[in-house]
């Protein structure tokens, strides 16, 4: 058992950057453990992902390619690395932590025996992997203890694509044995929900609001607030969920990320899946009421108090200061 | 249909957690727990499949005594019955240990759709409902809004990142992981809070079930996060702060 194999998932035909930052993730598990790097890329036409994957300093590139893999399926993407893994047995296999390596790599690291560490932020001696509990409050150490190879998906952000450097690596093919009758889920064409008429992406100046804010008939402190600073309204997950703000309000790993000059965070406790969404802002302002709250931990400034004496107090202060 | 909802009793969101002395685990001594969020949507979605479809909501969790109230609560907002899998070192078994609890106590019931959140707060691992399906050999699909039953089996709305979704045929028997928002939670009524005292709810011991509980990963350590910034924050009364933190954007950031 050695090498570390890191599977890349495609984006609009490139190699997306999660994986870039998985395959950093992999170098840095194979510096300490002294063991060459692998790409795998898999699909039904795989050639120029493996050439984009080539042209990086890694020891080779695995394009496992099947007609049945045309288009992601748990059943197909299982079976095809499943059969991979056992012919060629890496020692770690690391994965981004997308959607799409959600939906299957559990099942991929169970039906090796192993058990998958998901969404890494950190690896350290050991090797020992950093993930988030309880939302970001705490943090756990695991170690992987099975006799199979470790899986692990690295959380976005948490490694660097561009310490990934140029290089020349071979490309070899892998044929999977797959059977149509395998594939029991039928997927069909990805869809936009409702047409997007907020464009957060583009905003400089937001203001966002979590469950701190209780209820609907509170939302106004928070608009009055946005209205002040004439920054665009944005909210956490559960503020969209329950209906009280439109879903393209939303900022996070479900909905848009944001980079603007200032992220006010109100109310919102700053869970991962917010965090992924808006840690790329300049400033970074949050106002809570706990001040244990992870979202201070990427704030640049914070107010730990009450949102319902702080939003009006900020809106007159911002009045005041002729803004 | 015949559902099995698999759900999850959790720290409550805004509960004080503390690290236990051993520094493995958190320290449950007065901590407040509740039901699992994304899992109070898979039992949404259970609900409202009996209501078109007719059939039977049966939940199932894993956990020690404290795990009571939990199950009751899903039974008043109008679960049938409740399989309750009495385990008092949930902690010491990884993703696939639990998950091999849940589908020895699944597979004795046949169901027709096995419905979990696509998380649990706590230990966010994401895993148990994907793992369900590999240990019982089922087709799944996760992070699910919607549930559409059709002649050949289930047609679900799956959400992708970025505001992308898809829709997914599959057949039945299947596993479904539910994400938060695809549906309105109903609250418990009165009358349900008060059938929900006679209905049954079957215990199994952990080691009737007699699974490997060997972990592969072991939790060995946990702590506070480090800080990635230097957060300044602004004391002082509510006014006090908001006139510290205008000068501040202003000034010191430059951000207005």
């Amino acid at each position: 058992m050695s090498g570390i194999y890191v599977v890349l998932q495609e984006r609009d035909g490139r190699v997306s950057r999660a994986s870039w930052e998985a395959i950093a993730a992999g170098q840095l598990l194979g510096g300490q453990l002294n063991q060459p790097v692998t790409a795998v890329v898999l699909g039904a036409a795989t050639e120029a992902l493996a050439a984009e994957a080539a042209a990086k300093a890694i020891a080779k590139v695995v394009r496992v390619e099947h007609p049945l893999l045309a288009q992601y399926t748990a059943d197909g993407f299982t079976s095809a690395l499943a059969q991979l893994i056992q012919n060629q047995t890496p020692s770690a296999v690391v994965l981004p932590h997308t959607y799409q390596v959600r939906d299957y790599a559990p099942a991929l690291a169970a039906r090796l025996g192993q058990v998958l560490i998901s969404d890494v932020v950190a690896i350290g001696d050991g090797p020992t992997f950093t993930r988030q509990l309880l939302q970001g409050r705490l943090t756990g150490n695991y170690r992987h203890t099975g006799n199979g190879p470790s899986f692990i998906s690295v959380q976005a952000g948490a490694f660097r694509a561009d310490a990934v450097q140029a290089g020349a690596a071979e490309i070899y093919p892998f044929t999977p044995t797959l059977d149509a009758a395998q594939i029991r889920t039928q997927p069909g064409e990805p869809f936009r929900g409702a047409a997007q008429t907020v464009d957060l992406g583009s905003a400089q100046l937001i203001v966002a609001v979590g469950r701190g804010i209780k209820d609907a008939d509170n939302l106004p402190l928070v608009q009055d607030l946005a209205t002040a600073l004439g920054a665009e309204l944005a909210a956490s997950r559960p503020i969209c969920d329950n209906g009280w703000l439109p879903m393209e309000r939303q900022v996070g790993s479900s909905g848009q990320t944001v980079s603007p000059k200032l992220y006010l965070a109100v109310g919102i406790s700053g869970a991962i899946q917010h965090l992924v969404g808006m840690k790329g802002s300049q400033c970074i302002v949050a106002i809570n009421k706990d001040p244990d709250a992870p979202i201070f931990e990427v704030a640049d400034y914070g107010i730990a108090g009450d949102l319902f004496e702080v939003l009006p107090a900020l809106t007159e202060a911002l009045k005041a200061a002729g803004l | 249909m015949k559902i099995i909802v698999a759900i999850k009793q959790v720290p409550e969101r805004d509960a004080q957690v503390r690290i236990d002395a051993a520094g493995k685990g958190i320290d449950e001594s007065g901590l407040q727990w509740a039901l699992n969020e994304s899992d109070a949507y898979a039992l949404e979605e259970a609900l409202q499949q009996k209501e078109k479809n007719g059939g039977e909501v049966i939940v199932l969790t894993a956990g020690p005594e404290r795990v009571g109230p939990t199950i009751r609560e899903a039974l008043a907002k109008g679960a049938d019955r409740a399989i309750h899998i009495d385990c008092d070192d949930l902690a010491s078994r990884d993703a696939l240990g639990v998950a091999r609890l849940l589908a020895a106590a699944i597979k004795q019931e046949s169901p027709d759709l096995i419905l979990t959140g696509l998380q649990s707060e706590d230990l966010g691992l994401g895993q148990t409902g994907v793992i369900v399906a590999e240990l019982l050999g089922l087709p799944h699909a996760t992070l699910i809004l919607q549930v559409e039953k059709t002649d050949s089996g289930l047609k679900v709305k799956r959400e992708l990142e970025e505001g992308w979704f898809q829709s997914v045929e599959l057949p039945t028997p299947a596993v479904l992981t539910i994400q938060s928002g695809g549906n309105k939670l109903r609250y418990a009524t009165l009358m349900g809070i008060k059938k929900a005292k006679t209905k049954d709810v079957r215990r199994v011991t952990a080691a009737e079930l007699a699974v490997d509980s060997t972990p592969v990963v072991l939790l060995e350590r946990i702590a506070l996060p480090r800080k990635q910034k230097t957060t300044q924050m602004l004391p002082g009364t509510a006014k006090e702060a908001a006139a510290a933190l205008v000068e501040k954007l202003k000034f010191e950031a430059r951000v207005l």
